[in-house]
């Protein structure tokens, strides 16, 4: 009643319009806007890097280590050099791949996992519901460190091993939001519609819950992943994530602490790196073609 | 006393798209002026002007709003927030969702005096007191001290009613005051506002999408559409010699018609649905079987191929749970139901997939019934893919063919339900309901949420679909002239029972059961002075 009162436009008789065309992807693209293709082009770059970094530099920084400590920007090093005198851009983009791989994957793996066993907590029965919740809060009760911990002291330090381990970490956390969402989306009246047409609880799931918790999901998505920064980071930092010498950003930071007092690039530059993946990842989501038309039709 | 109201080519824009599009009234002192029109109509966005605020989004592009002395939009924002609430008030049409759950009700309609520091705490709470037992609240001296939750909807709205009033305003706002309530609270609110009103000679602009209700409270009716004045005139003249042909067109929905049944005389139909002696409710059930919280009890009801029954009652009366319990999706503590001869199982999971294509159930809010990231396209294809397998070609045919079925253009498959309005997604609703090719299709208050002139469009085409398709309908509505227009019988419920059954041809021949002609008496008709007529049959049935 009165909510259409506030988009007149639209009620007054519809317009003729043309449906729908086919999406090209170039139209796929320009639905970004320019903030969007902007953190596209710079979650982009950091991918390129990740892949294909070490065959792009000349030389390898493994053991390349002089005695220019802490060596400010310079022709011979572009970002300057770290604590032992190794090359930084060298080492931002071989920690690239840690960085992107590892913590881009637990995120994924964390929200994917949270929202599917999400939805089948909403979309199945009560018991389904209760049992669900009840072992990820028993997950959510031990300390993230200390899981780590013995996970690590378990099956030892690998790239994997830290991949499932801040994805077990964070799955809790994102199933409590999506079962929220989900939840209410579930009372709609449209799903009971599609109940009372016999559908099954995949479907129920997929098509009717999914796509309206997708947006506020993928928001999420974006903060959790700097979450999983920071655990890789402290991580490493007891000794229990990627092990020296390769060092991921966060390790970076770390390592590189000592060059804050005297305003070398070398912390500084990981930081920035770390920044402009979580801004990139963020604005992206946030730019998604069709959310924000979904919302304005959602209201 | 209130205050006269002058506006001069009142024109509010949202961007390029033009919501109000220079208006220009003026209201006597102590005279009501009524605005209607359908939603979209630019009621509300005017109403909100008179006060100087414009909706997110909008803005108040030319005119001037004077209120007395005051030229309203010339004032600065702290000027205009001094004015709100003391020299004009706004009652909303949603007393529940505008009044704070967590303070009590006494704090909150003594806020405006406080906000303007009109008087002393003391003197506000014995002026509302005061004003409580003028809107004939019950409990005046103690009913402060709840919460909103404590009490009904139609209170609530006279409380509001009195949060209003305790500034004695110059002028009052009452955006659809009345709209979500039941026809029998509605006629005491109603005259609870109009004895106010009157009294206290207050000037008030009353927005409604109802004509018959305006009939009982407005001097003068001003009838809007796309944000422009159609007709501005004098209550009785408009009613009965409307100039515009939208005027004409309202005046004709606001009496609806029957719609022709069509169906085949009452002996050798098919019985379609049966319910015996049904009992549900919700909660946990004791060890009779009896659920904690029992909503119908005993309930029996017969259905012919091709009828149309209406289920009329207040809210709580457990009409919904009725459609619920057919449709599978609440388990009835005890009895059956019988459908095409063959018991129904209680649970959605038990029934067979062919027993599930033939009750379909159409709900009220088609906000909240069409999935808002599926297109108009998808949403309809599921059930034919669903129950007969459509696919490619075949399937697009049929989308087009059930588009046409309820008038809607085929531009509409590519679109969201966002960009539909309220009358164009009920029907896509109703074509979903459709696609499935029901034998019976639950209604739960299909029309209550959408205008006179739009609800009277869909119910034409309900009555035109069962004609052409011989589906059956089971109607549940709160409005009586709606039942009235499409069915061929009603089922009156309160409490959870069935109170009579009254037939098409029954239903202006009495005697009926007394809550029937409550519910009948309830209904405001289309001509003023009938709640003066209500009123003084009241009190002579006292006397007597």
């Amino acid at each position: 009643m009165e909510s259409s009162t506030s988009s007149p436009a639209l009620n007054t008789a519809a317009p003729a319009l043309p449906p729908a065309p086919r999406r090209s992807p170039l139209r796929w693209l320009a639905g970004f806007g320019f903030t969007g293709l902007l953190g596209l082009a710079v979650l982009l770059f950091w991918l390129l890097a990740a892949a294909l970094g070490p065959w792009l530099l000349s030389h390898s920084s493994a053991g390349a280590g002089t005695s220019n400590v802490f060596a400010p920007i310079s022709a011979a090093h572009w970002l300057g050099t770290d604590y032992l005198g190794r090359d930084m851009l060298a080492l931002v983009i071989e920690g690239a791949r840690y960085t992107v791989g590892v913590a881009l994957l637990a995120t994924l793996l964390a929200s994917g996992t949270g929202t599917t066993l999400a939805l089948l907590a909403a979309a199945s029965g009560r018991w389904t519901d209760a049992t669900l919740s009840r072992c990820l809060d028993t997950l959510t009760a031990i300390p993230s460190k200390m899981f780590a911990l013995i996970m690590v002291a378990g099956f030892g330090s690998s790239v994997p091993m830290l991949v499932v381990t801040a994805a077990i970490i964070y799955v809790p956390g994102a199933f409590r939001i999506a079962r929220s969402l989900a939840v209410n989306i579930n009372a709609l009246d449209y799903v009971t519609v599609a109940r009372t047409r016999g559908e099954g609880t995949l479907y129920i799931m997929l098509r009717e819950i999914l796509p309206n918790i997708v947006g506020p999901m993928l928001a999420d998505l974006g903060l959790r992943f700097v979450y999983i920064v920071l655990l890789l980071a402290s991580l490493s930092f007891l000794g229990l994530g990627i092990q020296p010498p390769a060092a991921d950003w966060g390790s970076l930071v770390r390592e590189n602490i000592g060059a804050l007092a005297m305003g070398g690039a070398s912390v500084i530059v990981p930081a920035l790196a770390i920044a402009s993946l979580t801004i990139a990842v963020n604005l992206v989501i946030d730019n998604l073609p069709g959310r924000a038309a979904r919302e304005r039709g959602a209201r | 006393m209130g205050a006269p109201l002058t506006v001069e080519g009142l024109s509010i824009c949202a961007g390029p798209t033009t919501l109000v599009d220079n208006l220009s009234f003026s209201v006597q002192p102590g005279e009501v002026l009524a605005l209607i029109g359908e939603s979209g109509s630019g009621k509300t966005t005017t109403a909100l002007a008179l006060m100087g605020h414009a909706r997110h989004g909008c803005s108040i592009s030319a005119g001037r709003v004077r209120i007395g002395d005051t030229d309203v939009l010339a004032l600065d924002g702290r000027a205009q927030r001094a004015l709100r609430g003391r020299t004009v008030a706004y009652i909303a049409q949603s007393a529940a969702a505008s009044f704070n759950p967590s303070r009590t009700i006494m704090d909150q309609v003594v806020e405006p005096t406080v906000i303007h520091g009109l008087c002393r705490r003391a003197e506000a709470e014995a002026k509302a007191v005061q004003l409580f037992r003028e809107l004939a609240l019950p409990d005046p001296e103690g009913i402060g001290s709840r919460y909103p939750h404590q009490v009904s909807g139609g209170q609530l709205q006279r409380l509001m009613a009195a949060m209003a009033l305790i500034a004695d305003p110059d002028l009052v706002i009452l955006d659809e005051p009345t709209t979500a309530l039941d026809v029998t609270t509605q006629i005491e609110v109603l005259r609870a506002f109009r004895r106010v009103v009157r009294e206290r000679r207050a000037t008030a602009v009353y927005v409604s999408h109802d004509l018959a209700v305006v009939a009982q409270m407005a001097d003068h009716i001003l009838v809007l559409r796309n944000g422009g004045m159609r007709e501005m005139n004098a209550t009785g003249r408009i009613l009965a010699a409307p100039a515009d042909d939208y005027t004409k067109s309202l005046l004709a929905a606001a009496r609806p018609a029957p719609r022709a049944s069509g169906a085949a005389p009452d002996d050798g139909r098919e019985l379609l649905l049966e319910v015996r002696q049904l009992s549900a409710g919700y909660g946990p059930v004791d060890a009779q079987g009896r659920p904690a919280k029992p909503i119908l009890q005993d309930i029996d009801l017969k259905l012919y191929r091709g009828q149309a029954i209406g289920v009329i009652g207040e809210s709580g009366s457990g009409k919904t749970t009725l459609a619920r319990a057919v449709a599978g999706l609440l388990k009835p503590s005890s009895g059956s139901v019988l459908f095409h001869g063959r018991e129904l199982k209680p649970t959605l999971q038990q029934r067979e997939r062919d027993e599930l294509r033939r009750i379909q159930i159409v709900f009220q809010m088609a906000d909240t019934a069409l999935n808002p990231s599926q297109t108009i396209e998808r949403i309809l294809a599921r059930p034919l893919e669903f129950y007969k397998g459509l696919r490619g070609e075949p399937l697009r045919r049929r989308i087009r063919e059930l588009l046409d079925l309820v008038k809607l253009p085929q531009t509409v498959a590519g679109r969201l339900p966002g960009g539909l309005s309220g009358g164009q997604k009920q029907r896509v609703n109703l074509a979903r309901a459709l696609a499935a090719e029901p034998d019976l299709i639950l209604c739960d208050e299909v029309t209550s949420a959408l205008d006179t002139v739009v609800g009277a469009a869909v119910l034409d085409l309900m009555a035109e679909l069962r004609r052409e398709l011989g589906v059956s309908y089971l109607f549940i509505s709160h409005d009586l002239h709606t039942v009235r227009a499409v069915c061929d019988e009603i089922v009156v419920m309160q409490h959870g029972r069935k109170l009579a059954q009254v037939a098409r041809a029954d239903y202006d021949r009495g005697p009926h059961h007394p809550y029937y002609e409550l519910l009948a008496r309830s209904v405001p008709e289309l001509r003023q002075g009938w709640l003066d007529d209500v009123d003084r049959a009241a009190a002579a049935a006292i006397a007597s």
